[in-house]
């Protein structure tokens, strides 16, 4: 199998706190890698330095082979890269339709056109249409997005990542905040998306974790302790010690 | 039909059909301020264009407007006396040309640097790109520094003339209109979407692959032109421009008219550009201070109604 995505030696500090601490991680293509670890580990900073949010101090991202760590965000997005946030980032002022649209658009490429509306453009419409149906949206298509709970932000922003088609999905914490029942709706669509994509999937949720990924890795203080299969990552002693334990 | 496509007509109506009316009935004093009404709601459309729905707080959108009016001027002064032949016009086709043309391109150069920036720095350099331009013609002596430069030939066309004061205003009302129905055009088409979408949230406009940047600038080297047109419009109203046209407060002026009025919303600007010519002809007959109920005003929109006169004037009952 090959690698998808590469880091090398990435760092990146905060002032004294250092957030990613020398952090080397290959995930394979079509592999659903988890990133596990306490709050603070660096796992939104990690994430937000291969989707372009943040640059690293130092290091390498390859990407299909090639070094991405200085490419702005959107360009990363057109290699593709697409990103989840942990903190639902959505345009609260838009309908959700409207949301999923543009993230249809900004895969289909034709941005500098002024005179049609862009709501009257079909194939855009339908294609959002399509995947508010697969997070079970559709019926809300019309609302306007800051009226939806949070489970619904949820799962718009798993919509958007979708929407992309990406090479590489950046899921952090889909399930943050979410009620039982609605946790089991993500993990039921995470597990129906798996095999697609490549995912790499941040999530404090050890069972959805431990039910869905191909490959666990453990970040401590900015730097990976381990990375296995689910079987030998819960085995793994010193995971126990630094993390599992704690739980 | 929504309240606000009503509210819109009522308004475009009764700014389209009044004027001329009292203008023959004898009081010819209304339709020169209708004008002048007319002229500055393009600018805040302009201006609305990236303001309301790119959220792109220009302070500086009064430059754009003094260089279509000088646009208009310069031209005019040579042709007269002499000199830069190569622009020496009285031509309303070339000069419109100019005032379009290097209005969107002092747009480019000027955004290509501050929207770099965002917030409360982008108000500041767009602000100070302003009174570089201001600075600029003030320091020109032929042009008159800072006594002014009196127009004294109207831009010419095949099939009108400016001179006439009903053809004046419809020629601006129509361009209203039209300014109207572009920036619509262009808040909904795909560009748009993206525009507008930056201004709720940048960060994921990014994420999925907008160089947010890009779109930007090109929203604001369009507001830019326009706002150009504005000022050659303007210069052909008062026949005297000045470097005043471009100070700061001339600035605040265009963005109280799109707050006020209702930013985001198509008939917002021209709302904003009505309180505005009342309050300011009305109240500088009682005070000098006439800015300080419109600031209060202002201030009163932004805490309370958010949405402005348009947000008020649609409100549904009981929401
Ligand atoms: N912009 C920032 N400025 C300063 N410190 C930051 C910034 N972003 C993150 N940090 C710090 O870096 C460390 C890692 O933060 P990060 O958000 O990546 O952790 P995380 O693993 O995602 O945590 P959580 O599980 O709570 O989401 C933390 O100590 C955090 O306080
Ligand atoms: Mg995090």
């Amino acid at each position: 199998m090959t690698d998808i995505l590469q880091i090398q030696s990435l760092n990146k500090s905060f002032g004294g706190i250092k957030a990613t601490d020398d952090l080397n991680l290959s995930v394979q293509t079509g592999e659903l890698h988890a990133i596990i670890g306490p709050n603070g580990a660096g796992k939104t900073t990690l994430i937000s330095q291969l989707s372009g949010g943040q640059k690293p101090d130092t290091g390498k991202i390859l990407f299909k082979g090639r070094n991405i760590a200085g490419q702005p965000a959107h360009k990363r997005a057109s290699l593709g890269i697409t990103r989840s946030f942990q903190i639902t980032s959505l345009i609260m002022e838009m309908t959700v339709l409207d949301n999923i649209a543009l993230a249809v658009q900004a895969g289909d490429g034709h941005s500098f056109r002024f005179l049609r509306p862009a709501r009257s453009i079909s194939h855009l419409r339908d294609r959002a249409l399509e995947l508010l149906k697969r997070v079970d949206l559709a019926e809300k298509a019309d609302h306007q997005t800051v009226a939806l709970s949070h489970g619904e932000h949820r799962r718009m922003e798993l919509a958007i990542a979708l929407a992309s088609e990406a090479d590489l999905m950046l899921l952090d914490e889909p399930m943050a905040g979410l009620g039982t029942h609605e946790s089991h709706q993500m993990v039921e669509l995470l597990r129906g998306i798996k095999g697609r994509h490549t995912i790499l999937l941040i999530e404090h949720d050890m069972d959805a974790v431990f039910a869905l990924a191909d490959r666990i890795s453990v970040l401590v203080y900015g730097h990976i302790i381990a990375t296995g299969t689910p079987a030998e990552i819960r085995d793994n002693e010193a995971v126990q010690h630094a993390y599992l334990g704690e739980e | 039909m929504t309240r606000r496509t009503v509210l819109t007509i009522v308004v475009m109506v009764l700014v389209g059909l009044l004027p001329p009316l009292l203008y023959w009935s004898g009081n010819a004093f209304y339709l020169d301020l209708a004008t002048r009404l007319v002229i500055l709601a393009i600018a805040a459309t302009s201006l609305n264009l990236i303001l309301g729905y790119g959220g792109m707080v220009s302070f500086g959108h009064a430059a754009f407007v003094g260089i279509g009016a000088y646009a208009v001027g310069i031209p005019a002064h040579h042709w007269l006396y002499g000199g830069m032949d190569a622009i020496a016009t009285t031509s309303g086709y070339v000069q419109i040309a100019l005032a379009v043309g290097v209005a969107g391109f002092f747009a480019l150069l000027t955004g290509l640097v501050c929207l770099r920036t965002t917030g409360v720095y982008f108000i500041m350099i767009t602000m100070a790109f302003a009174q570089m331009a201001y600075y600029l013609i003030l320091s020109i002596e032929e042009y008159g520094g800072d006594d002014g430069l009196v127009i004294d030939t109207r831009s010419e066309f095949a099939w009108i003339s400016l001179d006439d004061p009903i053809q004046l205003f419809f020629l601006a009302y129509v361009s209203l209109v039209i300014a109207m129905l572009m920036v619509r055009m262009i808040v909904n088409s795909r560009f748009g979407m993206v525009v507008q979408g930056a201004k709720g949230n940048p960060e994921r406009m990014a994420t999925l692959g907008f160089n947010v940047y890009v779109f930007r600038l090109v929203a604001y080297v369009i507001s830019g032109a326009m706002a150009g047109y504005a000022g050659a419009l303007l210069g052909n109203f008062t026949t005297f421009i000045s470097p005043e046209m471009m100070d700061w407060s001339r600035s605040g002026e265009l963005m109280f008219m799109v707050i006020l009025g209702g930013a985001s919303t198509s008939v917002g600007p021209v709302i904003g550009a009505v309180v505005f010519i009342v309050l300011e002809e009305f109240l500088s007959h009682f005070t000098v201070y006439w800015h300080l109920p419109f600031g209060l005003m202002l201030m009163a929109v932004v805490l309370f109604a958010r949405g402005g006169f348009v947000g008020m004037l649609t409100k549904r009952k009981g929401r």
